[in-house]
């Protein structure tokens, strides 16, 4: 019946259950993975860590993993965005529908997209019978990693932006209409700086997304090095090569970049808090 | 770009463009693709479709090795969502910050470099690599290295579903519990479960989706070996390499259809989680004015 | 159940939000903590109730120490702000869970719902959700919920405070005639002096985490034993004044107060009430200026001043004031019938005399 009185944080039980089950899990599976992973790729030396980690292939791979991924993250931002105010500002049949189909690439598993995406835009497939005609492959390329990139975190850049244009005030718009602000002025003074933020967390999260998708782009790229092959494509070959130094050293490279955005998603995300207050 | 302010949300030629422009993304980047994988899964008639289900081993191993690992990481996701969403939203302590966006990490982590860090860790040459082989256990190629892989791409999908919902409740409902006399089992079961429930729900419809659909990290721990390590995307893709595309769309189409399933079953939760938080409202007395007692 | 507070302290964080308070309850009192928001009330009745840890002191109940005792150990009724009923729990369900976590029997439980229900007069409500309630029926599903486990102490967290004002007053002379009927002894949080004067045996004025004033209704509204007691009230005319050789004075006037006989001047603020304010018409020209001429010599002086407005809400007039030898505006509160018999006009001059002034030096050791 009796507590010690410094011992509870507050009156409510399972502080300690549930502090040891969530330490339990975060150590054994965030960050004891995370740490092995940078511990085996220091202890390649500096050296030995550029040499694993900065040879032409995986520069390469590098390249076109962030060009793909900042390619992908732009278009589905601006699509995002499209499509985001159609669904807040436009009232039309069909309108839930098309909300509900926004989720699709988050329930589908990233193989079957590769897979459909690499069948539709070969030769005979669905759509690559009038485009490869005209010149674009869309498949076995880098336009077909950029597609299945925009697929894949599309609903990131839509989600994100839309509940921040729904809390927008509609009255601070018509304001600026009747004080003779065209559209246009309204969409760029008034709404645009207002979703920024949100724009630019959906962007991050997009990138985030597209930097380490493996499952559809291993179908589409064709996996070409120096050509269409991504940093964890690259990462993947070298592990049945058994070169685990190497995909090692790629894996903490990729690792920095995914750390770096995470922190500024985060950073992002407490400005939309205050902005939000 | 007209200049007159529209009297009501009316229909501009604008709007419809915008409309049509939306309608053209979502249709070709998620619809079309969406349609083809049942129409080229079915494009050889369904008893071709059914035998390509059922009639190779190997994708029946598929199917039920995904059956049997993907609700043991969501019970592992469950557990721990509650727990670190309770943690998360009901106790101030030092690192809570910290904490909360260390569960994000799974998310940001490229599945790929999280399977080779599992490897690192389990496989033969990995820092506990001569341990398990002393005890003869097999984690990685193996059933539990499948389980700890998507355990770990799905972690936060329930406790990030939960940490705002609790937040948004706070906690005088179980402070009234205990106060009433309720043991903590007592004020879990009573009291938090109910009133998470949809929300919980949500999560672990999403974690389901996205355990049954795992390629990444699954693809590192597997070793892919036909009839024994190949989930279900897995199978999808080792079919597609052999060129036996209609049997790999197949495959697809139940992974489609069960992503179909979970996009259904996650509008009806939404319906109710909104119904929930209009009802948290009005009790809340915040709008419980302008609707007296509704029956 | 009597309550015994001693030396209790809290911080939440770096905010001080009770500061070695002391406070007795006698069992069955009703008793008020009163207090502006951040005054530290909430926390008060909320460590009562073992809802938080004190940093420091004691909790006693009928000379028990229950300090390190577990809130669902206390055995004490509490009542949140907004209820905190169980959203989705029928209100019969809602009522029945402090006795179903103690495994109670069926029948029993059933019994002893049904009765709490007529008791708060929701008969025939019991499979209600609180969603489909109006405020005024959850609060007293709340108070069922609390009473069913027969607690020998009820606390309240502002009962009143989400109800409009009509619901409001029907259940504050309910709440009282129903704790008279219990014999529990119980403490509410308000904001509201109103509610406080009219529902409690006894107010506890807080502030900054501390008590400024325990007392009867009665004791604390005509004698309020701080500056921030009489400011908290309200409705008073307040003045830079100075004291010295026994008296204070006020815009010139001189006023009795021996509590200061030193020779030494020293500010302080003088407090007036407007309803302890005598007003009369001057009847001659000519008199000295603070001089009242219709008050014989040995009674205190009046101070004289100008008309501004009269203005009449319900049964009292205000008269708005400006002394002579001021820039301040002084009001005096006069029943309305007197006031019309008086008939005040703006522009005239008339004397003030206070019947009671109060007089608080800086220092809180000159205090009355």
């Amino acid at each position: 019946m009796m507590r010690p009185r410094s011992q509870p944080a507050s009156v409510l039980p399972g502080f300690s259950v549930s502090a040891s089950i969530t330490a339990l899990v975060v150590t054994a599976l965030i960050i004891l993975p995370l740490a092995v992973l940078v511990f085996r790729a220091a202890s390649l030396g500096p050296a030995g860590f550029l040499a694993a980690a900065w040879t032409p292939r995986a520069r390469a791979a590098y390249a076109v993993s962030l060009g793909a991924s900042v390619a992908a993250a732009c278009i589905s931002s601006v699509l995002g965005l499209l499509v985001a105010w159609v669904l807040v500002r436009i009232k039309f049949p069909g309108r839930r529908l098309l909300d509900a189909l926004v989720d699709v690439p988050l329930a589908l598993p990233t193989a079957v997209a590769g897979l459909v995406y690499s069948t539709l835009y070969v030769e005979r497939g669905w759509l690559g019978q009038y485009l490869v005609p005209l010149g674009i492959q869309g498949a076995y390329s880098r336009l077909g990693i950029v597609l299945v990139l925009v697929f894949v975190s599309l609903p990131f850049a839509i989600r994100v932006v839309q509940p921040v244009l729904e809390s927008l005030d509609s009255d601070t718009e018509e304001a600026a209409r009747l004080l003779g602000a065209s559209r246009l002025q309204t969409f760029l003074r008034v709404i645009l700086p207002a979703i920024l933020p949100a724009a630019a967390t959906g962007f991050a999260l997009a990138l985030a997304r597209a930097l380490g998708e493996y499952g559809s782009v291993v179908f589409i790229s064709g996996n070409m090095p120096f050509k269409t092959e991504i940093a964890p494509v690259l990462i993947v070959s070298r592990l049945e090569e058994f070169a685990y130094a190497e995909a090692t050293a790629i894996a903490v490279v990729l690792l920095a970049i995914s750390l770096t955005l995470l922190v500024i998603v985060n950073l992002l995300q407490q400005r939309l808090a205050q902005n939000a207050q | 770009m007209a200049n007159t302010l529209p009297t009501k949300p009316g229909r501009t030629p604008l709007d419809a463009l915008l409309v049509t422009g939306a309608v053209a993304t979502i249709g070709l980047l998620i619809v079309v693709p969406l349609a083809s994988v049942f129409a080229e899964a079915f494009s050889q008639g369904p008893q071709a479709w059914w035998e390509a289900i059922a009639h190779d081993p190997d994708t029946r191993h598929a199917i039920w090795l995904s059956l049997t690992v993907a609700p043991v990481a969501v019970a592992f996701n469950t557990v721990f969502g509650i727990a670190a969403a309770w943690l998360v939203a009901r106790f101030r302590f030092p690192g809570r910050t910290l904490l909360v966006a260390l569960f994000d990490v799974p998310f940001s982590v490229s599945p790929v470099v999280a399977g080779l860090a599992l490897v690192l860790i389990f496989g033969r040459q990995g820092i506990l690599g001569p341990t398990l082989a002393w005890l003869a256990m097999k984690v990685i190629f193996a059933w539990p290295g499948l389980v700890l892989a998507t355990t770990f791409v799905t972690l936060p999908l329930v406790v990030r579903e939960l940490i705002p919902v609790m937040e948004a409740i706070g906690p005088e409902e179980e402070l009234a519990a205990v106060s009433l006399g309720a043991n903590g089992w007592q004020v879990f079961w009573r009291v938090t479960l109910p009133n998470i429930r949809w929300a919980l729900l949500h999560g672990i419809v999403l974690a389901n989706a996205r355990a049954m659909g795992e390629f990444g990290a699954v693809y590192v721990v597997s070793g892919h070996i036909a009839g024994a390590t190949d989930t279900m995307p897995l199978r999808v893709e080792k079919l597609f390499q052999e060129y036996r595309t209609p049997a790999s769309m197949a495959v697809a189409s139940v992974l489609a259809a069960l992503a179909l399933v979970t996009l259904v079953a996650k509008v009806v939760i939404e319906r109710r989680l909104e119904a929930e938080s209009r009802d948290l409202a009005a009790v809340r007395n915040v709008a419980a004015k302008s609707d007296p007692s509704p029956s | 159940m009597s309550i015994h507070i001693r030396g209790v302290s809290k911080k939440f964080g770096s905010f001080q939000a009770l500061d070695n308070v002391s406070l007795e309850v006698p069992h069955g009192t009703l008793l008020a903590l009163l207090g502006p928001s951040g005054s530290g009330k909430t926390t008060l009745l909320r460590i009562i109730a073992g809802l938080e840890w004190p940093d420091a002191g004691r909790i006693e109940e009928d000379g028990a120490d229950v300090t390190d005792r577990h809130a669902r150990h206390r055995e004490v009724g509490f009542v949140f702000q907004h209820y905190a009923l169980f959203r989705h729990m029928s209100v019969f369900e809602n009522v029945a869970f402090g006795l179903r976590v103690r495994k109670t029997p069926d029948a029993e439980v059933r019994a002893r719902v049904d009765e709490l229900l007529h008791l708060v007069r929701l008969d025939g409500l019991g499979n209600r959700k609180p969603a489909q309630l109006s405020g005024g029926q959850r609060q007293r599903v709340a108070l069922a919920r609390a009473l069913a486990i027969r607690p020998k102490i009820l606390l309240l967290d502002e009962p009143f405070g989400a109800l409009d004002a009509k619901v409001r007053v029907e259940l504050r002379q309910w709440l009282r005639r129903l704790h008279d009927e219990i014999g529990m002894t119980s403490v509410f949080v308000t904001h509201d002096q109103e509610e406080a004067f009219e529902l409690a045996d006894e107010v506890v004025v807080m502030n900054q985490g501390k008590i400024e004033q325990q007392g009867t209704p009665d004791e604390v509204f005509e004698q309020p034993a701080t500056p921030f007691v009489i400011d908290f009230l309200g409705n008073v005319n307040v003045f830079h004044g100075r004291v010295e050789n026994g008296r204070a004075f006020w815009h010139g006037v001189p006023i009795a107060y021996p509590d200061y006989p030193h020779a030494q001047a020293r500010p302080a603020r003088v407090y007036l009430r407007p309803h302890e304010l005598d007003i009369a018409r001057l009847a001659a020209t000519g008199s000295p200026a603070g001089q009242n001429p219709n008050h014989s010599a040995g009674e205190e002086p009046s101070l004289l001043a100008e008309v501004l407005r009269v203005s009449r809400s319900g049964p009292l007039t205000r008269i708005t004031c400006q002394p002579h030898n001021s820039s301040g505006e002084l009001h005096v509160d006069l029943p309305t019938a007197t006031a019309r018999d008086h008939s005040f006009q703006p522009g005239e001059t008339v004397a003030i005399t206070p019947r009671n002034v109060r007089v608080f030096l800086p220092d809180p050791e000159y205090v009355i």
